[in-house]
């Protein structure tokens, strides 16, 4: 594939024959992108709903979890989430005006948000478990509480675990974006790799932007 | 794409993500003050929420300017889940009036072995 030459050309290389132009080639990837996160809504909704039906049931339980959340960290995990997204929507209009090194630059600065974020997740993580809060019957803390508070968690560590999941497979996309970048694949003809991960990461985003207040600023 | 047309796009970028920072300081400075009841708190905390997904899915999403299919797909996603939340919500407010002791009926059910009162019919599921 010719990432030198962009236009008529560039089009051609890109475009598979059952599409009727790139324009259209896109969209319908861009559509097939939005199906998938909107099943990632649902997946998450599922959890979501449990949470919020389990706190109306013990919502004494779901205060005393929370207070064992540091809202400190829970603030700067959503700057940088915040920055991430930031960075990554400049990387997708960059390589959409073939603006290379601001595409990598762009790119390596969302790789770096997203390592910042699971930091901080590894140490709330490493601190719960030291603390003897794990998940379902490995709960065992013994600083006392409400029972149900070992829900709370059970709730905690599904959501935010997906949820870091999601965040590692972002950074091994968008690590894999970076090195195409770099060499040059993206062009205003074809960015489209770069748009949908794009997408993938504001949904991560979108998530964390629910899941903040929910675990972190109930009281 | 024209160099006017560039940097406007940039500055919309950047004038979101300070949108979103300052409704991060404002949703977490909302939490330190009681705004009467529990509830009350959680209702603030998701609006203010839902707006800073908003302005992810209009600007950085840039669903705003896209075809409009891919905002359905969005926009439909959260109503189906929007009714998957309200249900059993309504379930778990309105249970106390018609089962006294709501969820909890199960527990007590379970134990004795008497004939099974009417409310007890969905445990045995």
């Amino acid at each position: 594939m010719s990432s030198e030459s962009y236009g008529h050309a560039a089009e051609h290389a890109f475009r598979q024959h059952h599409f009727v132009n790139s324009e259209q080639q896109f969209d319908t990837s861009k559509l097939g992108m939005w199906l998938f996160l909107a099943t990632e809504i649902l997946m998450f909704g599922g959890l979501f709903v449990g949470f919020g039906l389990m706190q109306a049931n013990y919502p004494e339980a779901w205060v005393a979890g929370h207070h064992h959340l540091d809202r400190i960290m829970g603030s700067i995990n959503t700057v940088f989430l915040l920055c991430s997204s930031f960075t990554m929507v400049m990387a997708v209009h960059a390589s959409s005006t073939n603006q290379k090194s601001k595409t990598v630059l762009n790119l390596l600065a969302t790789l770096a948000f997203a390592g910042g974020f699971m930091v901080i997740k590894y140490f709330e993580y490493s601190h719960k478990f030291h603390e003897g809060i794990l998940p379902g019957r490995y709960f065992s803390y013994a600083g006392g509480g409400p029972p149900e508070q070992a829900m709370f968690f059970g709730f905690y560590f599904a959501m935010t675990g997906i949820h870091g999941v999601h965040v590692l497979i972002g950074m091994i996309l968008i690590a894999w974006l970076t090195i195409r970048a770099q060499r040059g694949e993206f062009s205003s003809a074809y960015y489209t790799p770069v748009d949908l991960i794009g997408l993938y990461w504001h949904l991560v985003d979108l998530i964390w932007i629910y899941l903040f207040p929910l675990l972190y600023l109930v009281s | 794409m024209s160099e006017h047309a560039h940097s406007s796009g940039a500055r919309v970028y950047v004038l979101t993500l300070v949108a979103l920072l300052i409704l991060t300081g404002i949703t977490v400075g909302a939490s330190y003050i009681n705004f009467g009841s529990a509830s009350a708190n959680i209702i603030i905390a998701i609006v203010i929420a839902t707006v800073k997904v908003s302005l992810v899915a209009l600007f950085f999403m840039h669903l705003r300017h896209d075809n409009p299919l891919n905002a359905i797909i969005f926009i439909s996603s959260l109503i189906f889940l929007g009714i998957f939340l309200a249900f059993p919500l309504i379930d778990i407010q309105s249970r106390d009036k018609i089962i006294p002791n709501g969820l909890r009926v199960r527990e007590q059910v379970a134990a004795p072995k008497q004939a099974a009162p009417a409310p007890a019919a969905p445990a045995h599921h």
